[in-house]
């Protein structure tokens, strides 16, 4: 890495999160002059033209790549109009002991004058929240699921090829002619398209000029530039950002850089989940690579610096502050930008190139808490790449994660996307498969598995509260048969699944009228072609997620019933009841034999894997198909991203022996050190379970580091990675490190900063995770090298 | 039917690829250095892991043969000369602290358990290993195991330390695709007095499957103070060199993993001052085999 790349990552390793209230003070300005005179689109774009004309413009120090979300790096703005925080909230912010984000007495009294007393009542959280039913509430505040957009828009998408193709010139060409083509007289929905195109148009406008302010700024600094050098530097910027992304790209470094005004305009728009993504940059890149290498405006060199000064951009954008339930289920920096490579192109052939492993060079050398970078494998990806991959992962970073391109393509075909679309596609945020610029994917919340099955145990009352929240499906004490027992579940399942899509339909339907991305929607199709908006149904594909977790602890507790309870009859379900409830305590020999005894998943034994398997279905079931807000159809995910603390928090003890509070297992993983046969078995189990049904599964392991530590070693260790994924398989992530060393760093964290390691479908740095979660990654099973 | 001790999955250092290692109990060998030792007695055993009791007493109820005792507030004794590995402690302990080491198993349990990870063997070419104790010690079973995988496809290996009859030495060498063939020391004597067997017919086997141009892969284990001293190494070199076939080598450095499984056992450790070689000494070993000309690794 060259000094520059050095110095700018140390900047940013050690800049401190902090709230800005500009983006705030001018909203709420903004808004106190305009509400009620426009139509919701045109408000938001004339908002977004305001942000982009008044905000301040950063150029840092010897900076290529230009462009902030906030007035210096790490200085996070918020969003009131989505989440009004109060004064408590800012202070946990600002005092919390992971992840804070500093608050200046400044910012305190902004929002207590400015801030609060305008959007108090009018957020969209605070609207929710107004007119969410009461079930739901019951619902939610009992954990049995999270709500993904109480504090944050959708987002959750990702750029393709076009970003790439084209510029905001081209966007306007194309708006106005859908205006003009537009026949009131015939379209009863003319209108409303009418002012969404007029939304995206002056959307697109103020990007424009958003960029030719940097490159204003350029100009300035320029003419008292230091030396020659940067005086030179400064003025290549400002030519940059004259011509992108008005225009066309025609450079490698107007590519990135046209790429990173996009970003910027999709998170200064709103605070979007994912932030967002180029997708496979690698593709999307390597033209303007190989013309100017050809042309000899470009090295190889050159190449990685631009790449390095970007990711840094990346990692000066931490998450928007959140706070709650939703700083629980998501609790990090981490905005989960991931960006593929390799995969495949539109006409399936390999989209592996030499930026690819460029590119893995930087993620490599910069190893940052941001941005994640993943391999997208399929059967005609070079094992090159994989190996790679490898002994990146070999260093203990937890990234690249690596997945399976050929099934991801069969989730997006299956959920019927062409199949140019789905090669196109990839995974984004954790592990989500999308079809890039084409699909609003939404993640809509959590669902916690083994909380319904302790609401089952307790006839439809959750025992932590007293109250009922589900169905009564009957005391289990009265049940013969096992089945009975499933059957039960189902129902509590299917009851609080209908609980959560209802409050969906209030939450999605609230953003659709009132929070329009006209932005975004510039960027993904078909939202000009529809003259709809993102948030409103505008893209060519709209999918509404439910996301499963615990999985390995309920099957593991269903295992421990249907062994115990029915099958040995040695345990009386009364028994067992009453040491759940009181958390085990008088009861540890039980609780041993349960721990002990029980037929559990990751191990390969049918015996358990039939119970997740058919756990799985009744979840898909429940789910799959399902009519969703913005037209398009629910289904399911499987992962947790550190919602599994947070549910294990509400979730009293279960029958698999786990006590009262503790994690639950993550992802689709095992739960945490009961897998015992090895990794082989654990990749078996976890391929019973049918990915092409979801659009993405989380499987987690930890290797130590022997098992890398050669090359022989490598190519072994990926051809078990190529095995789970000839399996079919999604996607699997590694940490490489021993037990011993965050034992270590728990002890002495100040010698341990920079450690990063995998959580669930991203790296963080291991001091930066609250203690439940290090502690809940240290019981993760360490597969050896027998 | 067998006698098995363990099988284990993803084992990538007992042979190519990725690889299933089914350990066979019973060994004429008594290494001092010994990491199976749960593979030398040909009876199933029970091991204890003290840590996990409960002291529950689950166990010396379930024992039919009166062998266990537990006073109060101490952990459960054993009395190794009654227990005749039923294994219903093992059943009746809530906690998992006990395991039977050994379990008498067919060829179809052992082979459905070793299909099971074939798509790992496929794409990395790995197979499966057996391994002990002395494989060879149980060559009924042996034979059947490896006509079987033959016979389905699966590649195998036969992890054995040599000392057994010719005639069943070429055999099984001519049933698996590969022997990882132990050479433990190269003096006479001091063999004799470490590892509890004569040397000469083990150099004699290995010479027969050299002539007869058998696939082997040459183990050594390296433990300091007995066979790392330069004239040995020098030993082993000419007379691996001496071979009509230059057979890849692996050194294997004496490890400390073992000793857990002692306790485990109740039986006494035999070289509790050894520590592992350093890795200047292996790195100066491996340069002196590949200015040998041999195809040299480092294995664990």
């Amino acid at each position: 890495m060259t000094e520059r790349v050095s110095r700018l990552r140390a900047q940013s390793f050690e800049a401190r999160p902090c709230v800005s209230a500009e983006r705030a003070t001018i909203m709420t300005r903004f808004y106190r002059e305009n509400l009620g005179k426009h139509p919701p689109p045109i408000l938001r774009a004339l908002a977004f033209r305001e942000l982009c004309a008044r905000q301040t413009i950063y150029i840092g120090e010897e900076e290529l790549i230009v462009g902030e979300r906030g007035p210096k790096p790490m200085a996070v703005p918020t969003y009131p109009e989505l989440t009004c925080h109060s004064l408590d909230d800012l202070e946990v912010l600002n005092t919390r002991e992971k992840n804070q984000y500093i608050v200046s007495d400044e910012v305190f009294a902004i929002y207590r004058d400015e801030i609060i007393p305008f959007w108090r009542g009018r957020s969209i959280r605070d609207r929710n929240f107004a007119e969410l039913p009461e079930d739901w509430l019951d619902a939610y505040q009992a954990g049995v699921f999270t709500e993904f957009m109480e504090q944050r828009a959708p987002g959750h998408t990702a750029g393709d090829g076009k970003l790439f193709q084209r510029g905001l010139l081209d966007v306007r060409r194309e708006i106005r002619n859908q205006l003009a083509a537009l026949d009131l007289a015939s379209d009863p929905h003319g209108w409303e398209k009418r002012a969404e195109l007029v939304a995206m148009d002056i959307a697109a406008e103020a990007m424009v000029s958003f960029a030719k302010r940097h490159a204003e700024l350029a100009r300035e600094l320029a003419a008292r530039a230091p030396d020659e050098n940067r005086r030179r530097e400064l003025l290549v910027i400002a030519e940059t950002c004259e011509r992108v992304p008005a225009h066309p790209p025609r450079t490698f470094r107007e590519a990135v850089q046209a790429y990173w005004f996009y970003h910027l305009g999709v998170i200064i728009e709103l605070n979007g989940w994912d932030a967002f993504n180029p997708g496979h940059l690698d593709q999307h890149l390597y033209p303007f690579y190989q013309r100017d290498l050809e042309a000899g405006i470009l090295t190889r060199d050159e190449a990685a610096e631009i790449l390095g000064c970007l990711w840094v951009k990346f990692n000066n954008h931490p998450a928007p502050p959140k706070v709650g339930v939703t700083a629980a289920e998501s609790g990090t920096y981490n905005d989960f930008v991931n960006i593929n490579l390799g995969g495949l192109r539109p006409d399936g052939s390999d989209g592996s190139n030499e930026l690819s492993y460029l590119i893995l060079e930087v993620a490599d050398e910069l190893h940052l808490r941001q941005p994640q970078c993943n391999v997208q494998l399929s059967r005609v990806t070079p094992d090159r790449l994989l190996e790679a991959a490898c002994r990146i992962l070999r260093r203990g970073y937890g990234y690249p994660a690596l997945f399976n391109a050929d099934a991801v393509v069969e989730e997006l075909l299956r959920q019927g996307k062409s199949v140019e679309d789905a090669r196109e596609g990839g995974t984004s945020g954790c592990v989500e498969s999308g079809a890039f610029g084409k699909e609003a994917y939404i993640l809509s919340g959590y669902f916690n598995l083994p909380k319904v099955l302790e609401i089952t145990l307790n006839d439809g009352v959750d025992p932590r509260t007293g109250k009922r929240i589900g169905p009564s499906t009957g005391d289990p004490r009265g049940f013969s048969s096992f089945d009975m027992l499933l059957a039960a579940w189902e129902r509590q399942l299917r009851h609080f699944v209908d609980v959560k899509i209802r409050g969906n339909s209030v939450v999605q339907s609230l953003y659709a009228s009132e929070m329009p991305a006209p932005f975004l929607s510039l960027l993904i199709d078909d939202c000009i072609k529809k003259g709809r908006d993102y948030n409103a149904g505008g893209a060519r594909y709209n999918t509404t997620y439910i996301q499963g977790v615990g999985i390995g602890t309920l099957t593991d507790s269903l295992s421990a019933i249907l062994h115990h309870v029915y099958e040995r009859r040695a345990v009386g379900m009364d028994t067992l009841l009453q040491a759940l409830q009181k958390d085990f305590h008088g009861a540890e020999v039980l609780r041993q034999e349960l721990l002990n005894k029980t037929p559990r998943y990751g191990n390969d034994d049918d015996r358990a894997d039939r119970l997740m398997q058919w756990a799985f279905e009744a979840f898909f079931r429940a789910v799959e198909g399902r009519p969703a807000p913005r037209g398009g159809k629910y289904h399911i995910d499987m992962l947790p991203t550190t919602c599994h603390i947070y549910f294990g928090t509400v979730t009293g003890a279960t029958p698999d022996g786990r006590r009262a509070g503790q994690p639950l297992s993550e992802g689709i993983s095992p739960v945490q050190g009961r897998d015992a046969e090895g990794p082989t078995a654990v990749i078996r189990s976890a391929a019973k379970l049918d990915h092409i049904k979801t659009g993405g599964t989380l499987l987690n392991m930890k290797f130590s580091p022997q098992v890398l530590a050669n090359d022989a070693d490598l190519r072994k260790f990926a051809q078990l990675v190529r095995s789970y994924f000839a399996l079919g398989g999604h996607h699997v992530q590694f940490n490489v490190v021993s037990a011993q060393v965050l034992k270590d760093a728990q002890a002495r964290p100040e010698e341990y900063r920079g450690l990063l390691v995998r959580v669930a479908g991203y790296s963080d740095y291991f001091c930066d995770l609250s203690r439940a979660l290090q502690d809940e990654i240290i019981a993760r099973t360490e597969h050896g090298a027998p | 039917m067998g006698i098995v001790f363990d099988i284990k999955r993803y084992t990538i250092h007992d042979g190519p690829g990725i690889r299933t290692t089914v350990f066979l109990k019973g060994c004429p060998l008594r290494c001092l250095w010994c990491h199976n030792p749960e593979g030398v007695d040909p009876q199933p055993q029970v091991s204890f892991v003290a840590g996990r009791c409960l002291g529950c007493g689950a166990c010396v109820e379930a024992c039919p043969e009166r062998a266990i005792s537990l006073a109060p507030g101490a952990l459960p004794m054993t009395d190794r000369a009654k227990c005749v590995a039923c294994g219903r402690c093992v059943a009746a302990c809530p906690a998992g602290a006990r395991a039977l080491v050994g379990k008498g198993r067919s060829v179809e349990e052992v082979l459905a358990l070793v299909e099971r990870d074939r798509i790992f063997y496929d794409r990395s070419g790995g197979g499966v290993t057996f391994s002990g104790g002395e494989p060879l010690a149980q060559p009924q079973f042996l034979r059947a195991c490896l006509r079987e995988c033959r016979a389905r496809g699966i590649r195998t290996a036969v992890d054995t330390s040599g000392f057994a009859d010719r005639a069943l030495v070429m055999e099984i060498a001519a049933l698996a695709d590969l022997l990882l063939y132990d050479l433990k020391d190269m003096n006479p004597s001091r063999h004799l007095r470490t590892v509890g067997v004569p040397l000469e017919p083990i150099l004699a086997n290995l010479e027969a499957l050299a002539q007869a141009g058998a696939p082997v892969w040459v183990r050594i284990p390296v433990i300091p103070g007995v066979n790392d001293d330069a004239a040995t190494i020098q030993d082993y070199l000419s007379y691996l060199a001496g071979l009509e076939v230059r057979y890849p080598v692996s050194l294997l450095p004496y490890h400390t993993i073992g000793v857990e499984k002692y306790r485990r056992l109740g039986i006494p450790y035999r070289l509790p001052e050894t520590r592992p070689p350093s890795q200047q000494a292996l790195e100066g070993f491996v340069r002196m085999f590949e200015r040998a000309g041999f195809e040299i690794d480092v294995g664990r």
